[in-house]
């Protein structure tokens, strides 16, 4: 019976941290720690989001999920496999996609199919297969008709999107975005975020958002916060925002209408908590 | 001004060369090259010259073009043309001071000089209609064999690849660079070559920092797509020889067993 309930556990967990400890440099001079006993777990077809300042270890984190860094002490579990272990290294990979800040400088062939097609390519799959997961990936951010294109003649969204492809044409189970959208404009923003959302919808696939724009957190099941290595909060967006004071101490922003809500409320208005929304303010403001 | 260049030469068209098996066409130009400098005799030269004329207004691009390719070594041709006009002994046409012209001496220079020519087109002709990922392509698959004595194969066309996707991205970025420093007050279109040649400092030193950056951010990007070299590595696109290589193979067969009979009879 319990074990029967620790299986379902594990199955629940996608990702699962233990005391997670990274250090840069180890053993020398300039060493520093990033990552500070994090303890979290993130659920199958879970929507989150890691919200931190720069240097708050948010971008180590996401590395670990995908192990291309190795825990200095520590667990990271993937669907139930460690990430420390080698021979597990390329499962893990593979179940775990990763899309990065600049879009340049993760496409790697010259045409947009080819560039999808790397993934599949490297973990051996057959030619027939590859076309059909290149085709449906570019489908489901809406590129079909740019696949014979050279990456540097598309949009900074565009070109997001062509990564985002590229990573799920392996068909993983979950999507680790490093702040996806720090370069683009908002339009591209837009389009990133849109099509981040829906494969978290129709395909149930497992994101995981590190970013520190607002509006996007703001999307998320749940938004985990960082400083300084160290997960100094977690809740729903609601939540999280409502707490404008603690968010602003760690050099974070809210929405725009929470900080309206929220200032509002210093001064005395009758306003009630966890405002996200324009609309929410307006209905509690025009009571 | 400089994000309007192209890459390498390749005309998109789709002309009997360029649908050919970029391999084949590889393998093909290597004996075509290889026939070019062991016949002999003014048959096998008429032969090949209307063959290549022929390839040429096959594949659809223009004549003028493709003998433009010729322009950068024509002074190597005209230097060897004229070595050979005076230095092959023979029936004397002129004397100029203690050089003399022959009329052997024309005949081996205008021979030597179109077995160049010959060259130089048929091998531009490959670059015309060979895109340079196809061309990457068929080098790793025709360099395969050679894995076996430790040639690095994959690494090299992988090399190539990543380098054929970030030529426009590095021009934009020294175009970027370049736009920076003239508004900072850089002249770069005056001065001694040496001045000019300085110039050059301060675009190359950012565009080389931000080169090695962005290596650093490929290299994890790959890694998190599961890459680790050649081995165990499949294609989409795989490289087919179909019905046209095969005329095509048999096409040169012909022709090669002519130019060895008009070589042996001596035409």
């Amino acid at each position: 019976m319990l074990r029967h309930l620790l299986i379902e556990v594990e199955r629940l967990d996608f990702i699962r941290c233990e005391n997670l400890t990274h250090i840069y440099n180890q053993g020398m001079e300039n060493e520093y720690k990033a990552l500070d006993n994090v303890s979290l777990s993130i659920k199958e077809g879970e929507f989150v989001t890691i919200l931190g300042t720069n240097g708050s270890g948010k971008s180590t984190l996401a590395k670990h999920f995908n192990a291309l860094l190795q825990p200095a002490s520590g667990k990271c579990f993937v669907g139930g496999r460690d990430t420390s272990d080698e021979k597990l290294l390329w499962d893990i990979r593979q179940q775990i996609g990763m899309v990065f800040q600049n879009p340049d400088n993760q496409i790697i062939a010259a045409i947009v199919e080819d560039d999808v097609a790397f993934g599949p390519e490297n973990i051996g799959m057959k030619p027939s297969l590859i076309k059909e997961h290149v085709a449906s990936a570019l489908a489901a951010v809406d590129m079909e008709d740019y696949r014979s294109f050279a990456p540097h003649l598309l949009s900074g969204g565009q070109k997001q999107r062509i990564a985002i492809a590229g990573a799920i044409a392996m068909n993983p189970q979950c999507l680790v975005l490093d702040e996806p959208t720090a370069m683009l404009d908002p339009q591209g923003r837009l389009e990133v975020m849109s099509t981040v959302k829906q494969l978290n919808h129709d395909h149930s696939i497992t994101i995981i958002n590190i970013t520190h724009f607002m509006d996007e957190a703001a999307l998320a099941d749940r938004v985990i916060v960082m400083d300084k290595g160290k997960v100094v909060k977690e809740g729903t967006p609601r939540e999280i925002f409502s707490d404008a004071i603690s968010m602003k101490r760690m050099g974070l922003d809210v929405p725009v209408v929470a900080e309206v809500a929220f200032r509002l409320k210093d001064r005395g208005e009758n306003i009630p908590e966890g405002i996200m929304t324009t609309e929410e303010l307006v209905n509690a403001l025009c009571q | 001004m400089l994000t309007e260049m192209t890459l390498g030469q390749f005309m998109p068209g789709a002309s009997l060369l360029h649908r050919m098996d970029p391999r084949v066409k590889i393998i093909l130009l290597f004996l075509y090259v290889v026939a070019i400098f062991l016949m002999d005799g003014h048959g096998s030269y008429a032969l090949m010259t209307a063959v290549t004329l022929g390839l040429i207004l096959m594949s659809g691009l223009s004549v003028i073009m493709i003998l433009k390719s010729v322009r950068p070594i024509m002074w190597i041709i005209l230097f060897t043309f004229i070595i050979h006009l005076f230095s092959t002994p023979g029936e004397e046409i002129a004397k100029i001071l203690a050089f003399t012209m022959t009329w052997e001496g024309l005949d081996r220079g205008f021979l030597i000089s179109l077995r160049l020519i010959l060259l130089i087109t048929a091998s531009s002709l490959l670059m015309y209609t060979t895109s340079p990922l196809a061309l990457t392509d068929a080098l790793e698959d025709i360099l395969k064999p050679l894995k076996k004595v430790g040639f690095p194969a994959h690494e090299l066309a992988m090399m190539m690849t990543i380098a054929l996707r970030f030529i426009p991205t590095l021009i934009e970025e020294t175009d970027k660079i370049m736009k920076a420093q003239q508004c900072r007050g850089t002249d770069f279109s005056s001065g001694s070559l040496i001045r000019r040649a300085k110039m050059l400092v301060p675009i190359l030193v950012p565009l080389f920092i931000s080169a090695f950056r962005r290596a650093d951010d490929l290299a994890i990007a790959m890694e998190a797509r599961c890459y680790r070299g050649g081995t165990g590595r499949t294609r989409m696109k795989r490289l087919k020889v179909g019905k046209l290589d095969y005329y095509c193979i048999a096409c040169f067969a012909v022709l090669l067993s002519g130019l060895a009979a008009l070589t042996y009879l001596g035409i």
